[in-house]
């Protein structure tokens, strides 16, 4: 407690050193990220042309660690009244978020208010329904939404006598291809960068299959999980098999796999979309995009992926002509010309049928195949109760729980149904204490 | 007729006393405080509001097998670091007492570690045994042997108590060397000249004289194996895998600071309050008593 408020001093002292080097006359607006590297920078120039573009507002945008620490800081600031005005949240955190309702502004009264009124029918729906209640009303801005798709190292490929056009569309096929490239002698088939998001959130989606009850959260608190249904239990089974035979290799909770693949060590990379701009820069190997494989017995499938990245929360407690400028900026931030740059920078979807049309017509996709996969992917079909996405309190921490019982499956030590079971059962007790702090 | 000087300011002791106090109270006693107080509540993240739940949070941990398991995890890990340190660091200083020539350059080459951030220091040691790209661990599979911490759980907790040992070792041999020259050369001389060998004057004379340095050596390294090896496991394994490295501290991190759960991370405060004081307690009374000053 007391350590958070020293904390959130030190914060509030850093902004205002920072804040000196900015114009006076110009309001001030405070922007809190969890970028580096080229994301960093994509996203100052984002901020640079706004301030250029007009002389009223000027944002400040601060890198303030990563996903998770950035989340930390913005609660410990709101607790010592220091709150930046926009603070981006990773999609883990829109339960937290939601249930803080004297700490937010929803987005869509703030857009009300200043006479610039959303038109959520503009968004993708299965990127904008995530942040969106169950009454229709958008409470954050998505600004970086991704999801998971399949890299595949062509070479790798052919080095094992495979077609580079070989039908990967299901996971019953991509086992027939690990047979082979195990075979080969391929010491890495097949590895993946955040599997608990890839293999369980997207999968149960992929295949209608309940990841919780109530909607997956979306219509109450008290939600319980569900994942440990047959469609994962299967899934989870099948590459439980795949790495005791070596043909599934895990590297690591986050995409500590994607060095590997990067590298040209594997053939198949479960990723992020978003991977897409490191997978370029880096590959001295010839690779191909294709969407997430699904079980061709599971009749449901395949229906839409669902999203991971981070959204813009606009904070309470600032002044009304602050609260003009954030939507100023968030507007400029959803114009077609800004989100298409964007999408074709970083592999991040647009947020927006617009930008999503401007990029097709610059001839975008045909230049880089496979950079549409992750848009069709998730605009195929409509989103059922099972596919709009996730709505769970604590959810950083039940991927922890749910990392962790995946590691023993890997190992060897549990069979997917006891980890499940038991991943289950740890995460309900943390829905439940969440549902009791936020009564 | 007294001899002793009298200072007759009631005041003055008060005030000599007072900025020691006033820093335990402020560093102490209110972070102890509210850690109590907040031990009751479950709150939001925010600070919004605040839910009465008496002892509620203690019985949900002592509910949780997990918390449970972390205890384990601790007494291991602690007891490892404490052995493996200040093992290794006797057996250097006494090395390091035996040399004669060039003894400053090993004394300053031994003492550099300590200068290292646990934060970097688990780094260090996960750069050369990370499993795709680390040296070690590429010796250790051209030897035939597959390391891998990320999912072997034993591993991954020899891997934290190496690299939590290895930094204070540094410490403890500073200590360690000092209390060795504090020993009479005679004493050891006469032993030697009495045909003593090596390892019986070390085991009848220099252990139980250096047992002062010793103690103090053990409950320094007890409190840090409990609380300053946060860096070199959230660096290193994050507490993984399966919670195998997961000690109380860092869970109390995790809770609080990754899960948004302030009370059951208060509570847990309050618990490894008691657990330490109890420790030190029995250090106290216990083995304090074997001690030869």
């Amino acid at each position: 407690m007391a350590y958070r408020k020293t904390l959130a001093g030190l914060v509030a002292a850093t902004m205002l050193a920072g804040s000196t080097t900015a114009s006076f006359a110009a309001t001030e607006i405070q922007w809190w990220h969890a970028f580096t590297g080229r994301l960093a920078d994509l996203l100052n120039e984002q901020v640079e042309k706004f301030n250029a573009s007009q002389s009223d507002y000027v944002v400040v945008a601060s890198h303030k660690g990563n996903y998770s620490e950035a989340l930390n800081a913005g609660i410990a600031a709101f607790r010592a009244g220091e709150q930046p005005h926009i603070l981006q949240v990773f999609e883990v955190g829109t339960a937290t978020m939601m249930a803080a309702k004297g700490a937010i502004k929803p987005v869509y009264e703030l857009m009300a208010e200043a006479g610039k009124p959303m038109d959520q029918s503009a968004y993708l729906a299965s990127v904008a329904g995530y942040y969106t209640t169950t009454a229709g009303e958008m409470l954050s801005f998505p600004y970086n939404s991704s999801t998971p798709v399949l890299y595949v190292n062509s070479d790798a490929l052919q080095a094992a006598g495979i077609a580079p056009d070989v039908d990967l569309t299901t996971w019953e096929k991509v086992g027939e291809v690990l047979d082979t490239l195990k075979a080969a002698g391929a010491a890495c088939p097949l590895t993946t960068a955040w599997q608990s998001w890839v293999h369980l959130e997207t999968l149960s989606a992929y295949h209608d299959a309940p990841f919780a009850t109530k909607e997956n959260g979306f219509a109450g608190t008290d939600t319980e999980l569900t994942f440990n249904g047959p469609v994962q239990v299967a899934h989870i089974e099948a590459m439980g098999q795949w790495a005791k035979d070596g043909k599934f290799i895990y590297a690591g909770r986050r995409n500590e796999s994607g060095a590997r693949f990067r590298a040209g060590e594997c053939a198949l990379f479960t990723e992020s979309s978003a991977g897409y701009a490191g997978v370029k820069a880096e590959a001295q190997f010839a690779f191909e995009i294709r969407p997430l494989p699904y079980w061709a017995s599971v009749e449901a499938a395949p229906l839409n992926t669902i999203i991971g990245g981070a959204s813009l929360w606009v904070m309470a407690g600032h002044k009304a002509e602050e609260y003009a400028g954030v939507a100023e900026f968030l507007n400029f931030l959803s114009s077609a010309e800004i989100q298409a740059k964007w999408h074709q920078d970083t592999g991040y979807l647009p947020i927006t049928y617009a930008a999503f049309d401007t990029t097709k017509a610059s001839g975008f996709y045909e230049a880089n195949p496979g950079t549409d996969i992750a848009v069709i992917q998730m605009t195929g079909k409509a989103p059922t109760a099972n596919s709009k996405g996730l709505r769970l309190g604590s959810f950083d921490q039940i991927r922890g729980i749910i990392d962790e019982e995946l590691e023993a499956v890997w190992a060897g030590d549990k069979s997917a149904k006891d980890a499940l079971d038991t991943a289950v059962e740890r995460g309900n007790q943390l829905l439940r204490r969440f549902e009791q702090a936020n009564r | 007729m007294h001899k002793h000087v009298v200072f007759n300011n009631r005041v003055l002791p008060y005030l000599l006393l007072a900025p020691q106090i006033l820093v335990t109270l402020v560093f102490f006693f209110w972070p102890a405080g509210q850690a109590i107080y907040q031990s009751a509540y479950i709150p939001d993240p925010f600070g919004l509001s605040s839910q009465f739940v008496g002892f509620g949070n203690f019985e949900f941990l002592l509910r949780d097998r997990y918390y449970l398991a972390s205890f384990k995890t601790t007494v291991v890990f602690s007891t490892l670091v404490t052995v493996v340190s200040m093992g290794a660091a006797l057996w250097l200083a006494v090395m390091a007492d035996r040399v004669i020539k060039g003894s400053s350059a090993y004394k300053t080459l031994l003492v550099w570690p300590y200068a290292v951030a646990p934060a970097v220091a688990g780094v260090l040691w996960l750069f050369m045994f990370n499993p795709n790209v680390g040296l070690v661990a590429w010796y250790l599979k051209a030897m035939g042997y597959n390391w891998n911490h990320v999912l072997n759980g034993d591993e991954a907790m020899g891997l934290v108590v190496v690299a939590s040992a290895w930094r204070q070792i540094s410490y403890n041999f500073l200590f360690f060397l000092a209390g060795l020259q504090a020993i009479p050369r005679s004493v050891i001389e006469a032993a030697a000249i009495d045909g003593a060998s090596f390892a019986r004057r070390f085991w009848t004379i220099v252990f139980p004289l250096l047992s002062p340095t010793t103690f103090f050596l053990l409950v320094v390294n007890v409190v840090y194996a409990f609380f300053e090896t946060f860096g070199v496991i959230h660096t290193i394994t994050g507490g993984g895998p399966q919670q195998a490295t997961t000690i109380l501290v860092y869970k109390v991190f995790s809770d609080g600071f990754v899960g948004q759960d302030l009370g059951s991370s208060a509570a847990q405060s309050v618990i490894l309050l008691f657990v330490v004081g109890l420790l030190t307690v029995v250090q106290f009374r216990y083995i304090e008593r074997k001690v030869h000053y």
